[in-house]
């Protein structure tokens, strides 16, 4: 492979910013679940 | 002869209505997004092993041809994206479908992302084939101007103190920038272009070899897949964000009557 650096460069651009995302948008439902868990009281009477 | 009944003639609008409520929303999506993360990124990792380790070189661009499998989904998908969003924006305007605006704003910084990295691999294409990282040609000109595109708009929903001032400014310029995802696709037909034309058409057969097609073929159906749990999760998220602070304003609110009256 001659032109290695350009090649692992493109894909490492391509693995890393879906993962990014990926790993961001995960954090995001997980966290506003929990925050939502904790305020919602609609919830809270369901399991009671 | 019978007559469907009124109630019959209304089980279409109510079926679509079924899935613009946030609550069965995030119900579907929660089934459905770990299994397209799943089998998009297996399909990814698949296809891009394939396309780096077993796939041919090409005779003319030698092993820098390896970069299409990443450059070619992210191209797709930029345009994909902005036409996905240009729906949401559609739907907004049209129906007030009540998660279209914040599925509108999700795909804003998704499509974005995608479009940085089209140019950058393309930009990393470009140097060892053409021996330049830009041209100002006609397919690359417009690319960047979806980007711009992509830009503008998530800056827009984000410019208003009133969200859905900002949902319907992003929605109008969404709309607007339609007009470019033509230009994308044929300006390699209408100008003399360094870019080159398309291989794969929906209406000719594909001008690549078959042990590059497959592999290109799977690396965008995986990118497409994980492209869609990314903006579906991001939107469960939106969706669950915007119920945390109408849960807030209504207990503030509350409070403060309460304040008020003792």
């Amino acid at each position: 492979m001659t032109h290695l650096p350009y090649i692992v460069a493109a894909y490492a651009l391509a693995i890393g910013l879906p993962l990014a995302f990926s790993i961001e948008a995960l954090v995001r439902v997980r966290s506003a679940k929990r925050r939502l868990q904790a305020i919602d009281v609609r919830r809270d009477r369901g399991r009671v | 002869m019978a007559t469907p009944s009124s109630a019959e003639h209304r089980r279409p609008a109510r079926t679509l209505h079924r899935f613009a409520n946030p609550g069965q929303f995030l119900r579907l999506s929660g089934k459905i997004t770990p299994w397209l993360f799943w089998i998009g990124g297996l399909v990814t990792v698949c296809s891009l092993s394939w396309g780096l380790f077993f796939a041919p070189d090409d005779w003319q661009q030698g092993d820098t041809v390896r970069i299409m499998y990443v450059h070619v989904p992210f191209a797709w998908l930029a345009s994909a994206g902005y036409f996905a969003l240009a729906v949401c924006s559609f739907s907004s305007l049209i129906w007030r479908h009540p998660l279209a605006d914040l599925a509108a704003v999700e795909i804003g910084p998704v499509g974005a992302g995608f479009t940085a990295v089209c140019l950058a691999t393309g930009s990393l294409w470009g140097k060892p084939t053409w021996g330049a990282w830009w041209v100002w040609d006609a397919r690359l000109t417009s690319v960047f101007v979806l980007l711009l595109l992509y830009l503008g708009h998530i800056a827009l929903v984000r410019a208003f103190d009133d969200p859905t001032r900002g949902y319907r400014a992003g929605a109008i310029l969404a709309l607007v920038g339609v007009i470019n995802l033509p230009i994308i696709k044929f300006s390699v037909e209408w100008w003399n272009t360094l870019h080159q034309p398309a291989s794969i058409g929906l209406t000719g057969a594909p001008t690549i070899a078959a042990s590059m097609l497959w592999p290109l073929l799977g690396s965008a159906i995986g990118f497409t897949l994980l492209f869609a749990a990314i903006t579906i999760t991001r939107t469960q998220a939106a969706v669950m964000e915007q119920r945390i602070r109408s849960l807030l304003m209504a207990k503030a609110s509350s409070m403060s009557g309460e304040e008020s009256v003792s």
